[in-house]
């Protein structure tokens, strides 16, 4: 586990690709900074392009207060994180692929929370999901790594689809594509037949995103990615899509029974179940991404409510959450990059030789565990105010808030005090401070945690209350600030602290029981997943194995079987009752050469050499040529003459070189009889095909169209030639590009068969 | 006539069937090739046999005096002609390379299956230049 | 085949039939006939020289290479569509010059091009198929 970093010194410092690109990020924070003041007094910024016009789409975006706030998390988070990763991943191989990625979902991310077009969102939305599949899978040389990318894009795609479902019965049931326009709509949705069937999509949806029970797995196995793509994805940003989307949601879909006991069910599982787990693991990254499980959770579970402090609870912890836990994960990162490891075991008293990461980590720490004058302590607030204030289940969300929270301080004790206070492992060589672009944005974030929690009113005012006003219409002021007198929610607090301490001291034995469950665990999503995974790669690989077993005559007779009852059954109900009879007068000549052609045709299936079989074949193209020229088509008979004869001379020059046609197997007993049933009852279909089209009056006016025009505006008289070459010269122009490259396919067939 | 030709086209097209349902990879082109023909005799049909004058228009008119056969069908039919020779050519050249690789032109012999399935693990044909020297 | 009687008789026949085809070629916006069979009568004329003469003369006969004729074929129908556009007209549009009866087109140039790559292609193969 342990590399002592310090032979590999010659590693460049810093990449320029990341320095230079982290410039995108900030330029883009600079601009939404001069856009804040205007968005805040409820001057929404409006852009709108024609997308697919004839669609109804269009490309619009809308910048509102709670877009401002994403936004700024976003490119905020997107400069450290990029300005960080331009030293950690220095020296790395792909740079400009990474950081293209990188930024690419950065802009979609942007894109997500500033789309005013539910279908616009939903291409941003997915577009984070590919990147994030191809961030995750980084290091794709590794084949864990690919599997757990793998796991990730499937449960957040599938995740996707259900959303795109859930879009489309919203727009069935009536609702608009406009997200501005939703607060008008929400009743006419909610009394809806549809509403549960579209709240079920929507959620699962935001679910998977955001990584809720039973969906929650792909999360600490998205680990497996580059440190700074953790903090970025896996914190500050991507899982927050999901809440973000029921944020959105919410004045639209919110405040029926079914969302709120739904989602503060779901939610709180989550905390709980993911504030117990963060205990288990020993590697640093894994308990961040169960105490981000945690956050996710408490998110969820306040966005069931409806009150305001319930909304501002999440809005604010959403803050809270992304500024500290973006510090944490990349000051691991420092630890990990400067000592090789992150595994707690092999860590401890690294205070003296990275003082500045510690001071961020001790910040972003006491953020998360909610202590006095740091701003996790206002988010934990206005967290009880808001259960305690909610219609369903008030009891159980502020117990989970309790325990979760209780839960969150004791990692976070065990997350600062194990590294840089515990003891020092003798093992460890000598470690140097991380580069200034690796502490630089641990520092800010975590330093925010301690400015926001000291001036909570401005943050209450620039920040958290317009984003809860643009999806909680009825505008109730909530303030935070540092004190609101000896009252409940501030009791619950101190129990939290107190709680957190308990089972700080008692983590060894917690641990342990942990482990113990988990590893006594026979039902879990994971393997639920595995199952399900393995099983449906099993049926493609039979179902593949079945059809596509190299038969080609299995091939054909499912095909033909196929046409037969596809057009044959619906056929049969239509069948023409009666047929022109034919008029035996002039009919010697026709029925002399149809004959004619038969009788080569048979002599094709029964000839026994094949000079007999090319011959018959020879023949059938002249009989069919004849009848083409009798019946007023000169152009086609020599068409087809003229092929007839080609085919006769190329057939003879491949044939030539092939062993007879005797040894060929016979086909015997059953097979022949299915065969020839087959062909016969394709043959009757062919038959009354025909024979129902030419019952049906023909509509002749496009050829009336090129009988006229021909010589007046193309100045042909052949008018076969003309529709060619003139009316349809776009078709003839494909057609000859097929005959080219078939010419061309078999040249190299060929002569790959003299080389190889 | 178009009883007779329906019937035709019907009889041609279930003899072109057979012949590809046979197994051997030879008779299968020659089914091809019969299939386009009955198909393209299918096409013409359809457009009518009432007139039986060419589509052509007298030196002096500006458009047709007498009603002529359908041009339209006849212009589809043409490019079928041509198309249909070109893919039975080609056809006819991946037959005569896969009997260079398999030594058999029984689509249902095993030696034809395992090439196929060996060629799609290897995914080239490094498996059959080893094969050919055999 | 290596009869003199055959071989003369064969060079007369190939020549008649390649101005044949150009005839066909020509008057094919009037009269039955027009660039694909054309090029399939060229076609059979070079199949009927390769069978007595071999395909090495009638690659020397042809001096471009069949493939080069079929791209160029390909090449002449697609750039006969152009001067449509710069007369804002959709691709492909036949434009005329005309002068009495006499009457030139693009539609006649794309003919020609679809004469070249189906002449080509039909060389291609065939010569493939010849010198293995």
């Amino acid at each position: 586990m342990i590399k002592n970093r310090s032979n590999i010194a010659k590693v460049p410092d810093c990449c320029r690709a990341g320095l230079i690109s982290s410039l995108l990020p900030l330029l883009l924070f600079a601009l939404l900074c001069l856009a804040w003041p205007g968005v805040i007094q409820g001057r929404a910024i409006q852009v709108e392009m024609p997308w697919i016009p004839s669609l109804d789409l269009s490309l619009r975006f809308r910048l509102d207060g709670l877009s401002l706030l994403f936004c700024l998390i976003i490119t905020l988070a997107g400069f450290f994180v990029s300005l960080y990763a331009s030293s950690y991943m220095a020296g790395k191989q792909h740079l400009g692929r990474f950081f293209v990625y990188l930024h690419g979902f950065m802009l979609a991310m942007l894109g997500i929370v500033t789309a005013d077009n539910l279908i616009l969102l939903f291409v941003f939305w997915e577009a984070t999901t590919i990147l994030s599949y191809l961030l995750i899978g980084f290091d794709h040389e590794d084949a864990t790594v690919r599997d757990n990318a793998r796991q990730a894009i499937l449960i957040t795609g599938a995740g996707g689809l259900f959303l795109l479902l859930g879009i489309l019965l919203l727009k069935t049931a009536g609702g608009s594509m406009i997200l501005s326009q939703w607060p008008g709509f929400g009743d006419s949705i909610r009394e809806h037949a549809l509403y549960p069937a579209i709240f079920v999509c929507v959620l699962v949806g935001a679910m998977t995103k955001s990584a809720q029970i039973p969906f929650h797995f792909w999360l600490p196995n998205a680990m497996s990615a580059p440190t700074p793509i953790s903090a970025f994805l896996h914190a500050a940003t991507m899982v927050k899509a999901g809440i973000y989307l029921l944020m959105r949601f919410h004045p639209l879909l919110g405040g029926t029974h079914l969302w709120m006991g739904t989602l503060v069910v779901v939610g709180g599982i989550t905390a709980l179940w993911g504030a117990v787990q963060a205990l288990a693991p020993c590697d640093l990254k894994r308990i961040l991404a169960y105490t981000t499980l945690m956050a996710l959770g408490i998110m969820t579970l306040f966005l069931g409510g409806r009150s305001a402090p319930s909304l501002t609870a999440a809005t604010t912890f959403l803050m809270v959450h992304a500024l500290y836990k973006a510090s944490l994960f990349l000051a691991v990162g420092s630890m990990d990059h400067q000592t090789g490891t992150r595994d707690l075991r092999h860590l401890g008293g690294l205070l003296p030789a990275m003082p500045l990461t510690a001071l961020a980590v001790a910040a972003a720490a006491l953020s998360m565990a909610g202590f006095p004058l740091f701003f996790g302590f206002i988010g934990k607030e206005i967290m009880y105010a808001g259960a305690l204030s909610e219609d369903l289940f008030p009891a159980f969300s502020t117990l989970a808030a309790l325990f979760s929270n209780a839960l969150m301080t004791a990692v976070s004790a065990v997350i600062f005090i194990t590294p840089f206070l515990g003891r020092r492992p003798a093992d460890m060589g000598p470690v140097r401070e991380a580069p200034w672009t690796m502490r630089l944005g641990p520092a800010v974030m975590g330093g925010l945690g301690i400015i926001f929690g000291i001036v909570p009113e401005w943050v209450s005012a620039n920040l958290i209350e317009p984003a809860v006003f643009a999806f909680h219409p009825s505008r109730e002021e909530i303030r935070l600030s540092l004190f609101h007198g000896l009252n409940l929610p501030l009791l619950l607090s101190m129990v939290t602290l107190a709680l957190g301490t308990v089972i700080y001291r008692f983590r060894e034995a917690l641990r342990a029981f942990v482990k113990n469950i988990l590893a006594r665990l026979r039902v879990t999503t994971p393997g639920i997943y595995q199952v399900i995974l393995d099983g449906f790669i099993q049926m493609a690989s039979g179902f593949a194995q079945r059809f596509q077993n190299g038969s080609l005559h299995r091939y054909l007779a499912v095909i033909v079987l196929a046409v037969v009852m596809v057009t044959g059954w619906p056929w049969v109900a239509h069948i023409p009752s009666a047929f022109i009879v034919p008029d035996p007068r002039g009919l010697i000549m026709p029925t002399g050469i149809c004959l004619f052609i038969l009788a080569a045709a048979g002599l094709v299936v029964t000839a026994r050499r094949r000079l007999v079989a090319i011959g018959g074949l020879g023949a059938v193209g002249a009989g069919v040529a004849l009848i083409f020229l009798m019946f007023g088509a000169p152009d086609i008979a020599l068409t087809q003459l003229l092929v007839e004869t080609l085919t006769v001379v190329i057939v003879s020059l491949v044939l030539f070189r092939l062993p007879p046609m005797e040894g060929g197997r016979k086909r015997k007993g059953l097979r022949k009889w299915m065969d020839a049933g087959l062909s016969v009852s394709v043959g009757v279909l062919v038959t009354t095909w025909l024979m129902g089209i030419l019952q049906k009056p023909l509509d002749r006016s496009l050829t009336a169209f090129f009988e006229i025009n021909s010589y007046v505006a193309a100045h042909g008289r052949n008018i076969v030639n003309v529709i060619l070459v003139d009316f349809r010269s776009l078709d003839t122009l494909g057609e000859i590009c097929v005959v080219v490259l078939a010419a061309w396919a078999g040249v190299a067939l060929m002569r790959s068969a003299r080389e190889g | 006539m178009e009883v007779l030709l329906s019937l035709l086209v019907g009889l041609m097209t279930a003899a072109a069937l057979y012949l590809m349902l046979s197994g051997d990879l030879v008779r299968f082109v020659f089914g091809f090739s019969l299939l386009g023909n009955s198909i393209n005799l299918l096409i013409f049909a359809a457009g009518r046999l009432t007139h039986t004058g060419p589509p052509l228009i007298d030196p002096g008119r500006h458009s047709l005096v007498l009603p002529a056969a359908n041009a339209l069908p006849q212009a589809l039919i043409l490019t079928a002609i041509v198309i249909g020779f070109a893919m039975t050519t080609f056809l006819l050249i991946l037959l005569f390379r896969t009997y260079g690789q398999t030594r058999t032109l029984d689509a249902d012999e095993p030696a034809f299956l395992a090439e196929l399935s060996e060629a799609d693990t290897v995914h080239g044909s490094s498996g059959a230049s080893g094969k050919e020297g055999s | 085949m290596q009869s003199d009687i055959l071989k003369t008789a064969t060079r007369l026949m190939v020549g008649l039939m390649l101005v044949f085809a150009v005839y066909l070629l020509l008057r094919g916006h009037h009269e039955p006939g027009g660039g694909f069979i054309a090029a399939l009568v060229a076609g059979t004329a070079f199949a009927l020289f390769a069978v007595t003469e071999g395909p090495a003369r009638v690659r020397r006969a042809i001096r471009l290479r069949p493939s080069t004729l079929a791209a160029s074929g390909l090449a002449l129908a697609a750039g006969a569509g152009l001067p449509a556009l710069f007369l804002d007209r959709p691709y492909l549009t036949g434009l005329w010059w005309k002068s009495g009866d006499f009457s030139l087109g693009t539609p006649l140039i794309f003919d020609v091009g679809v004469f070249l790559a189906v002449l080509g292609s039909i060389l291609a193969v065939l010569l493939a198929l010849e010198e293995n």
